[in-house]
């Protein structure tokens, strides 16, 4: 008898499950742990006061990221407290044997960058880290979401994680993208559309003809974003590019057809039912400029300032009229007549070698303007050498760019790459939230390709009538 | 973990939608290692000037607000960052409660391990206690008080206002007996060593207690 129809996500979790006892929130278990300085001090510090272990180390993978320099790294970290987070996860990894891809270590960088590179994540996994952009390994056909210290602490204890099952939805991209346009274009496009928290209580598949179109970087540049609309994870089914992008990768399965076999199973059968389903056409997408405070205020490039009084909705309303404010901008202004002073390429969402090759492409033969100060931060240890390999730092320096080393940088600027009050920044980050990268400062979430091109211009500009030189 | 069951306390409104972690605790502040003293540095770019006197404008800052236990806000609290830091720092500034329409995910699932309640509730009877918390501050008199009962999942005032809230069994369960998760989901390390056995994964050493 033919089974009922599953989608990739209860695939997942009818195979996660470890148990549901009566009365109880049920218990899933967990394949992967990634961890990061940040958010993870005080869960060990719960395992130590309590006298427990990490049950798996072997599963517990950590590397510091969010606060960490990205200037020489043989210097020591100037920032005492800065200094003692990293410490502290370097003795937390020492004392329970996890292990910890350190600064030094070639293979450091962001967190969401180094597991699918290194082949950590895997198709079908679960896989939680203290931090919202975990969606990203969905990319690879896992379930992948962010969770608290506390929930850290847990999952370190025990390997498993309390979860209600979420509600499924699926967002289907059909058609494809129009040349110029990008993965970080179409997740914000879709965040346009949804709002901040359309996707709150869900899980998101990402399905259609133009997501199988995608790179597997792509795909990560998608998935990342998801939380951005509020969903917890984000994930697209594996096919033959996850499986090319896998193999011979270093933590990938021994006997790899056979996992590849199992990973054929994954995708969500046909005629299985989503809680939600939402449908957009690739070809509508054009370059996306968020102009406000949180994602979902995004506009084409060639759209203006939108006019709040439009809004009719009172908070909303309200939240746009203070995003202006704070951003410093008024109704009606053209996109592309925005100035910057600043542009930062890098972050979680955009720091893979193909976010590089194609803002390199953009800045080859050119100089950035000279009111910008632009910086390039790639998101490993390994993109950072490929680049190299290929002479895209030599393209981006001789453009005037500043090249760091790995890490989340000013996506966050919890270490000292920040914005200064009043400054207004492309960014190929995630988040345009008040003070995100700096108090006061001002952020635009654009693609790599686009911040190139804004860093070369000074101000926005259509990336779809750039004159290339290279 | 500190129990919920009843709390009475005063509200501060807080009257903007999508308020996110990088606001309620922003990043300078996410070096410390340890999970208490956070309450200093709540909204921090909100409620201080860049001189570091407080800002006066800001809610939490007027008269009305001193001593607030219940943050009311609007839609979407808590998006954004996962960082626990967030609602630590609403604990140790003396927050036990956020009402908004809604919460994002990750938020809300961090409340729960602090012994912080949050609750939903329809966006008119948000509305309606933003309206009596204007209206009792504008009137001069004693600042506007709820009593949250977690008992009966109800939230209501002295002058009326009386609506009850929905919350997962389980949550409200270890909510008021105030009980430790871990030590909880370690009751089925059973459970959890046969899921490990069955897929092909090597037994781990008994767990101290």
């Amino acid at each position: 008898m033919p089974s009922t129809p599953r989608t990739l996500l209860e695939k997942i979790w009818d195979a996660h499950l470890v148990c549901a006892p009566e009365g109880e929130q049920p218990l899933i278990y967990i394949d992967r742990h990634l961890v990061h300085e940040v958010t993870s001090a005080q869960a060990f510090e719960g395992l130590r006061l309590a006298g427990r272990r990490v049950r798996r180390p072997e599963a517990t993978f950590a590397t510091p990221d969010h606060n960490i320099p990205t200037t020489d790294r043989r210097l020591p970290i100037a920032d005492a407290i800065s200094r003692q987070q990293i410490d502290t996860l370097r003795n937390n990894c020492r004392e329970f044997g996890v292990r910890l891809f350190d600064l030094g270590d070639a293979d450091q960088g962001i967190v969401h960058v180094i597991g699918p590179e290194l082949g950590i994540t895997q198709p079908g996994m679960t896989i939680v880290c203290g931090d919202s952009h975990t969606a990203t390994h969905g990319a690879l056909g896992a379930l992948a979401f962010g969770i608290g210290t506390s929930e850290v602490e847990h999952v370190l204890a025990t390997q498993t994680l309390r979860q209600s099952k979420p509600k499924s939805f699926e967002v289907r991209v059909e058609g494809s993208l129009h040349p110029g346009i990008t993965a970080k274009d179409l997740v914000l496009y879709i965040i346009g559309q949804l709002s901040t928290e359309g996707g709150t209580g869900y899980v998101i598949e990402y399905t259609g003809p133009c997501i199988r179109s995608l790179g597997m970087e792509e795909r990560m540049t998608v998935c990342n974003m998801s939380i951005e609309a509020g969903a917890r994870a984000g994930m697209i089914a594996p096919d033959q590019i996850t499986f090319d992008y896998l193999r011979g990768r270093d933590y990938a399965p021994r006997d790899f057809e056979a996992a590849v076999a199992a990973w054929k199973k994954l995708p969500s059968d046909p005629g299985a039912r989503f809680d939600r389903t939402a449908i957009y056409q690739g070809g509508d997408v054009v370059p996306q400029v968020t102009w406000g405070t949180n994602p979902a205020q995004v506009v084409g490039v060639d759209a203006t300032v939108p006019d709040p009084a439009a809004i009719a909705d009172a908070s909303e309303r309200d939240s746009s009229n203070r995003a202006l404010e704070y951003m410093g901008l008024t109704s009606g202004t053209r996109i592309s007549d925005i100035a910057l002073d600043r542009v930062f390429i890098g972050s979680c969402t955009n720091s893979r070698i193909e976010d590089l090759r194609a803002a390199a492409k953009v800045v080859q033969g050119y100089s950035i303007a000279p009111n910008i100060h632009a910086m390039v931060v790639p998101g490993s240890g390994r993109v950072k050498r490929q680049a190299e390999l290929e002479g895209l730092d030599k393209v981006f320096t001789a453009a005037g760019f500043e090249w760091r080393e790995a890490g989340c940088s000013m996506c966050l600027g919890m270490n000292p790459d920040t914005l200064s009050p009043g400054q207004r920044c492309a960014s190929t980050s995630n988040r345009n939230f008040e003070g995100r990268q700096g108090k006061g400062g001002r952020t635009h979430l654009v693609s790599p390709a686009m911040a190139a091109a804004a860093a070369v211009a000074g101000h926005f500009t259509d990336i779809r009538e750039w004159r290339y030189r290279s | 973990m500190k129990p919920f069951v009843t709390h009475t306390g005063v509200v501060a409104a807080l009257d903007r939608a999508n308020v996110d972690t990088d606001q309620i605790i922003p990043k300078q502040f996410l070096k410390r290692i340890e999970r208490t003293g956070f309450g200093q540095f709540l909204f921090f770019d909100w409620r201080f000037r860049p001189d570091g006197s407080p800002e006066p404008e800001f809610e939490l800052n007027r008269p009305e607000a001193a001593g607030a236990s219940i943050l009311l806000s609007r839609r979407n609290f808590g998006c954004g960052s996962s960082r626990e830091h967030a609602p630590w720092a609403l604990a140790d500034y003396g927050f036990r409660v956020v009402i908004a329409p809604t919460f994002a995910d990750i938020f809300y699932s961090n409340c729960f391990q602090n012994g912080m309640l949050p609750i939903r509730l329809d966006e008119q009877d948000v509305e309606e206690l933003f309206r009596r918390t204007a209206q009792a501050t504008a009137s001069g008199g004693s600042p506007y008080t709820l009593r949250v009962d977690l008992n009966t999942c109800t939230v209501a005032d002295s002058a009326g206002f009386s609506k009850p809230f929905e919350i997962d069994a389980f949550r409200r369960t270890c909510l008021l007996q105030g009980l430790d998760n871990i030590a909880l989901t370690l009751d089925h390390v059973d459970s959890i060593a046969a899921w490990e056995a069955a897929h092909g994964l090597p037994p781990v050493a008994a767990q101290q207690p």
